[in-house]
């Protein structure tokens, strides 16, 4: 392709990540360094049905010139990158001085807000990422062995838990699980312990959460190798039968070595998608046993008084969180297209 | 979607209005603009935005978006100039952040233009300015099973150590394993338990005069232990279960007592969504104490309405009239007169109000309208859970409580 034709090919998706993704993260980077000013408060008397009370208000005379002045508010350099809400540098340091043994320092980590929220992130993507590759792979494989007739419906019910909206998706199994839903008693019944809820449990929260993710995210990886599949050299195939190979062999020596490229996008996509879990953790209501970095975010803009830089902050690190853990991917893919 | 159910409620609020004969003239004496609610959404509020939108028409553009995630989307949508929404309907919690952002306008020359009638006792006057126009009282207070209470022969209780030992007699007798609701969601719910809690215990949540946050103390942990106890008789979900779900635990027969906002006894007493053996029973107590202290463990809030402060003059003017004739005495009939403790001339009290009235009455404080009392709640919704799992001390949890504001509280402006 000649550069100039290239260069056209390319405008408008450049165009659009500039507008959407470049600018955007501009603007988290700059509000991430900027607080708010100090607030002047003054005492006031407040008046309503209950009475009049003395109460203290900002000043907005004075706030107003103070903004005017500077109006992304006081620079405070990477301030909240290291306060409590995020890297916590202080507090790491003092549970490391304070702590007896690792496993103490591990539970003084995780009850600071971003160590809790970067745990359980992790945990997730780590466990949900694999899973999902293999079941995906497993029910593509299966598809594909179907006879022809009843390929079309298997395809569209093994897509449906993609399909789903997410929010709705999680709501609906979060009902189920429910100590009075249809899977919380049956868990209750198998266990023989009728106070079991899921809903109460840490571990079984957990769980149900990576449960969730396999299942929402495992249609995306089989339709993407069930593609994969229909590209596998029939000849090949048929040389390894006439070899003698088994069903398990063909499909470990012929079909997977086929299907690695796929595996590394589906794994960098997954890995990314995991990385940002946030909708089932407010559907199941799960904050109080599992928090996300995205889920962070949310919750610094949710309350009455929003806290931008905040937010700001845990964005940018979730963006390099992002970027640290698919450098592997990256540096792989760079070496293989070095080495064509 | 929710847009759509007020047009279409509006319209219906209208064309009973009409049949009534007692019909608002279309425009409400509007001579045009724009009129946008946000606002929460349960049922007196819904009441409220149907009677603002009966005066649509003639150039007189109403709409209302209610939603429970109404405080995400206020002050965004205020900021704006001209601002999306003309009008928030907000509590005394949530009119601060509002006032924080400077998106709301003084209401004073509107009131004397075309409020002169508005009581004065309505009218929430901040450092001599008129700021909002409150509508209906809101309290959490007693609700419980008459014929349960009746069962195991105790009366009402009227602290919290009685309604504990009600709740163990009902376990104990076999009568509902799980007897005490509670709406201690993870988040803003579980943090307002804490708050009724604390003030319940005479505790102060500042050092006098400052933003420094001071609940790391002895009726901190009492507040917390108490919370504690109460939660060893709820369902095991209970860190789940905001007000809509343990409305339903209510509906459903599995809770005999609880602690639960005046706006929503309505539902619980009617006969939706429950069976007579519930509703029939279900009947509303004052606000209970703790510890042997005489400040019921609750807080007294309004609902009220505001004016945006970045719209025209003349949208302002609209909205105004608009929202006053939303709480006009035409807004009150058999079926809104329970909703709430209306501020509204004609209002008589049901039974389903009592509860508020008795908070009232019993000195309840009013929930704190400070600056950064939203940072602490924050703080207080994402640091309690833990404890209550049993996963730390209260004094911990207290500490990361604490320690929480004052990064939020540094990040913002109110500590350096």
């Amino acid at each position: 392709m000649k550069h100039k034709t290239f260069l056209w090919f390319v405008l408008p998706s450049s165009l659009a990540m500039l507008l959407f993704i470049f600018f955007p993260l501009i603007s988290i980077l700059v509000q991430s360094v900027y607080v708010a000013h100090d607030q002047v408060i003054v005492t006031v008397e407040n008046c309503g049905p209950f009475g009049c009370t003395e109460t203290t208000m900002i000043d907005q005379g004075a706030t107003e010139a103070l903004r005017r002045e500077q109006p992304l508010g006081r620079f405070a350099g990477v301030e909240t990158y290291l306060d409590r809400g995020h890297l916590a540098v202080t507090e790491v340091g003092r549970a490391w001085d304070a702590a007896q043994g690792w496993r103490d320092f591990g539970a003084r980590m995780l009850n600071l807000p971003f160590y809790k929220a970067i745990f359980f992130t992790l945990a997730y993507t780590f466990v949900v990422t694999p899973l999902t590759i293999v079941l995906g792979f497993m029910i593509a494989v299966a598809v594909n062995g179907a006879a022809r007739a009843i390929r079309g419906p298997l395809i569209f019910f093994s897509l449906l838990p993609m399909i789903v909206t997410p929010l709705v998706g999680s709501l609906i199994l979060f009902w189920m699980i429910d100590a009075r839903g249809i899977i919380g008693s049956a868990l209750q019944e198998i266990a023989g312990d009728p106070s079991l809820s899921v809903k109460a449990s840490t571990p079984l929260m957990w769980i149900m959460l990576m449960v969730y993710g396999v299942w929402h995210a495992s249609p995306f990886a089989f339709i993407v190798y069930y593609a994969g599949l229909q590209t596998v050299n029939k000849d090949t195939l048929e040389s390894a039968m006439i070899d003698g190979a088994t069903r398990w062999q063909r499909i470990l020596y012929v079909v997977l070595p086929h299907l690695l490229p796929l595996t590394t996008f589906i794994a960098l996509i997954q890995l990314m998608d995991n990385f940002r879990i946030f909708e089932p953790i407010v559907s199941f209501a799960a904050s109080a046993h599992a928090t996300s970095l995205s889920w962070a975010i949310y919750n610094d803009l949710g309350g009455e008084t929003r806290q931008l830089s905040s937010a700001a902050a845990t964005s940018v690190l979730t963006v390099l969180g992002v970027a640290i853990l698919l450098s592997p991917v990256l540096v792989r893919t760079w070496r293989d297209f070095g080495r064509r | 979607m929710k847009m759509m159910k007020m047009w279409k409620s509006a319209a219906l609020a209208s064309a009973v209005a009409v049949l009534g004969g007692t019909a608002a003239m279309a425009g409400c004496g509007i001579e045009g603009g724009r009129v946008s609610i946000v606002g929460n959404e349960f049922p007196a509020i819904q009441t409220v935005a149907a009677g603002a939108m009966a005066c649509a028409g003639d150039g007189v553009e109403v709409e209302a978006n209610l939603t429970a995630d109404h405080q995400k989307i206020n002050v965004a949508g205020m900021q704006g100039n001209p601002a999306e929404y003309t009008s928030a309907i907000i509590a005394n919690s949530s009119i601060v952040a509002l006032i924080n952002e400077d998106v709301i306008r003084p209401l004073d020359d509107l009131v004397a233009a075309h409020g002169q009638d508005i009581p004065k006792q309505q009218l929430i006057t901040i450092d001599g300015k008129v700021m909002a126009v409150a509508f209906m009282a809101n309290a959490q207070h007693l609700v419980y099973r008459k014929d349960i209470l009746e069962q195991i022969g105790v009366e009402p209780p009227k602290t919290y150590e009685e309604f504990l030992e009600a709740a163990k007699m009902i376990r104990e007798q076999g009568i509902l394993p799980n007897p005490v609701g509670g709406a201690y969601a993870a988040g803003w719910n579980l943090a307002e338990e804490f708050v009724n809690m604390y003030i319940g215990h005479g505790g102060e949540f500042y050092k006098p005069g400052t933003a420094e946050v001071s609940i790391n103390n002895e009726q901190g942990v009492a507040t917390l232990n108490m919370l504690k106890a109460l939660s060893e008789y709820m369902n095991p979900d209970f860190l789940t279960h905001d007000s809509n779900a343990t409305s339903a635990e209510w509906e459903a027969g599995n809770v005999a007592l609880m602690n639960m906002w005046g706006s929503r006894t309505g539902v619980l007493m009617d006969s939706e969504g429950s069976t007579p053996e519930v509703y029939e029973n279900t009947a509303v107590g004052a606000p209970m104490t703790v510890a042997g202290g005489t400040i019921p463990a609750s807080t007294l809030w309004w609902d009220g309405w505001t004016v945006a402060k970045n719209v025209s003059d003349a949208d302002a003017t609209a909205t105004f009239i608009a929202l006053k004739n939303g709480i006009s005495p035409s807004i009150l009939n058999d079926e809104t007169m329970g909703q709430a403790v209306w501020m509204i001339e004609g209002y008589q009290p049901a039974p389903v109000n009592a509860g508020v009235f008795a908070a009232m009455e019993m000195g309840t404080k009013p929930y704190p309208m400070l600056p950064y009392q939203g940072l602490l709640h924050t703080a207080l919704g994402d640091n309690l859970a833990e404890f209550l799992q049993g996963k730390e001390s209260a004094e911990q949890a207290l500490a990361d409580v604490e320690a929480a504001y004052n990064a939020a509280a540094k990040e913002m402006g109110f500590l350096n």
